[in-house]
């Protein structure tokens, strides 16, 4: 298993979370958690899932997830989750 | 499992705070490469950093987008040239070809800088030393990414006061060539007191003899990180003050530490060190001033100075040193003025001089970092200021360096423009009474006790 986060920050519109759904299982990644609030109309989720079986390069998913989020209106990037284990776990 | 909180502190930090790996520095020994024919010597320095360097860049940019991290610098360090051209080297010319040649190797894999164009002459100067130091001004001047450093001195040998008078010269020559673009020659050129054999940071990085056969180095840099959690500490005790430095700093320590990991898993290269420093760049929200000035000071230069920057530079050694497993290089914070915003500010009004930089020094991690200077200062009172900051860092067993840039052409009240990381720097007015007769004296001065430390 490889562990990525993907975060998706963006004004609130129909469809967001299905367009991204829609996109990881066309690319075989698995989704291992999903959490999804709207602050100030704002739409804020952020995502587990796992890359590993993927047969696309990372570099490919995460250009082609920017682009899902230049078309419905929202920023996505997607980390490795190493960074964030080394920064906040000891 | 990893909060949605802690992801966006992170990513608030990459985003708005300018957190960033800010060079892997790759170091490579060149002492394999040594012959005493110029032109082979040069054929096979390019084969071993092409085949060492080759993917640097390609796999610092890969590491990058994976982490969403901007990795900004990837560079390479290579063994002091007045080691490595003195079996090659009959004249001054000579180390320039090598030193061109370092530079078509560095365009050609594509880093932005390459140091090592160095001599370590703590105590005694070689013949090939003496030749590579007084080829400094050339070969700055025909190359564009070569960096030269020169180690005058260390608690352990003491001062080699010839370099440094050499140095004042040298410093003033390289101005005269590149007056052009003020002087830009002189950025590329450090004076360093116990110079560390794993720095990363340009333009003092060298490979030293001390290491393996090629290395990766890693610097982290976030001062706007650590400006921005201390202002959520606005008012509170110093106990307070350092530990959120202290968090911070291990924080961002441990991007580096990871960093440094993968690119060595990548490159096939053993990891070296990560350097914690806080490196500021001209952008606004990326400055060891501001820092200060959150600490509570109107600008840096005002009283506690000092004090308000050893207990930074300490936290931060602190807070690192437990996030990496391997610390070195120069690790502090840095204190260049044209590469900080609020350090420019603070000079423009008026309220730090170079007297008050230099006691700054005493504290920080390295020295007196890119400050412009009249263009009509003598080469004795360069070195005059160089053996000052070299008895600072010889008696207080701490690195020191000198880069100061004399402006051809432009004197006080006027501004030096670099562009890009080095930014823009105004004139600092330097002391004008004389120090020549000192200068002249030949020979070195001892090391120090090192007993009755009062």
């Amino acid at each position: 298993m490889k562990k990525a986060i993907i975060t998706v920050v963006g004004r609130d519109c129909v469809g967001i979370i299905a367009k991204v759904c829609t996109y990881l299982a066309d690319s075989n990644i698995n989704i291992l958690d999903i959490s999804q609030t709207i602050v100030g109309g704002y739409f804020n989720m952020m995502m587990v899932v796992d890359v590993a079986e993927t047969a696309k390069s990372f570099d490919t998913v995460s250009g082609e997830l920017a682009e899902v989020g230049t078309k419905i209106g929202c920023v996505i990037r997607i980390q490795l989750e190493d960074i964030f284990d080394m920064m906040h776990r000891i | 499992m990893i909060s949605r909180s802690e992801i966006l502190e992170t990513n608030q930090m990459i985003e708005k705070e300018n957190l960033d790996v800010r060079t892997i520095t790759m170091g490579i020994s060149l002492l394999d490469c040594i012959d005493s024919d110029r032109d082979k010597l040069c054929a096979n320095i390019r084969r071993k950093i092409l085949r060492l360097a080759g993917n640097l860049v390609a796999t610092g940019d890969e590491i990058g987008r994976e982490y969403g991290i901007p990795v900004v610098n990837k560079r390479i360090s290579v063994t002091p040239i007045g080691i490595i051209g003195a079996a090659a080297c009959r004249s001054e010319e000579d180390f320039v070809e090598i030193a061109k040649e370092l530079d078509r190797a560095a365009k050609d894999v594509g880093v932005n800088f390459l140091g090592g164009y160095s001599a370590v002459v703590a105590k005694g100067m070689t013949t090939a030393d003496a030749m590579l130091m007084r080829s400094i001004p050339e070969a700055l001047a025909q190359t564009e990414r070569v960096c030269s450093s020169v180690n005058v001195g260390s608690t352990r040998t003491g001062i080699d006061m010839d370099a440094v008078r050499i140095m004042g010269e040298v410093i003033r020559e390289t101005a005269e060539k590149t007056k052009d673009a003020d002087s830009i020659g002189c950025a590329k050129l450090v004076v360093f007191c116990n110079a560390p054999d794993d720095n990363p940071f340009m333009a003092g990085a060298f490979h030293g003899v001390t290491e393996g056969d090629a290395v990766i180095n890693v610097g982290v840099s976030g001062p706007g990180v650590v400006k921005k959690a201390l202002e959520s500490v606005r008012g509170e005790s110093f106990e307070v003050l350092c530990e959120t430095i202290k968090k911070t700093a291990f924080k961002i320590t441990r991007v580096g530490q990871l960093v440094a990991k993968r690119a060595s898993e990548r490159l096939g290269v053993p990891f070296g060190i990560v350097d914690l420093s806080l490196a500021p760049t001209p952008a606004v929200g990326d400055s060891v001033a501001e820092i200060l000035q959150e600490i509570g000071l109107e600008y840096p230069g005002a009283p506690g100075t000092t004090a308000a920057l050893a207990l930074l530079n300490d936290q931060v050694k602190k807070g690192g040193v437990m996030a990496s497993s391997y610390v070195g290089g120069l690790s502090g914070a840095f204190i260049p003025v044209s590469e900080d915003q609020g350090m420019i500010d603070a000079v423009n009004a008026g309220c730090l001089t170079l007297e008050k930089l230099e006691a700054m020094t005493c504290v920080c991690s390295v020295g007196l970092d890119m400050i412009a200077i009249p263009g009509d200062t003598s080469a004795s009172t360069i070195s005059g200021i160089i053996a000052d900051e070299m008895a600072i860092g010889m008696v207080n067993q701490k690195t020191t360096a000198v880069r100061l840039i004399p402006v051809i052409g432009k004197g006080v009240g006027e501004q030096a423009e670099f562009g890009g990381l080095l930014g823009y720097a105004p004139i600092m007015p330097v002391n004008r009474f004389d120090c020549s007769s000192f200068v002249k004296r030949e020979g070195r001065i001892p090391a120090p006790i090192h007993s009755f430390k009062n």
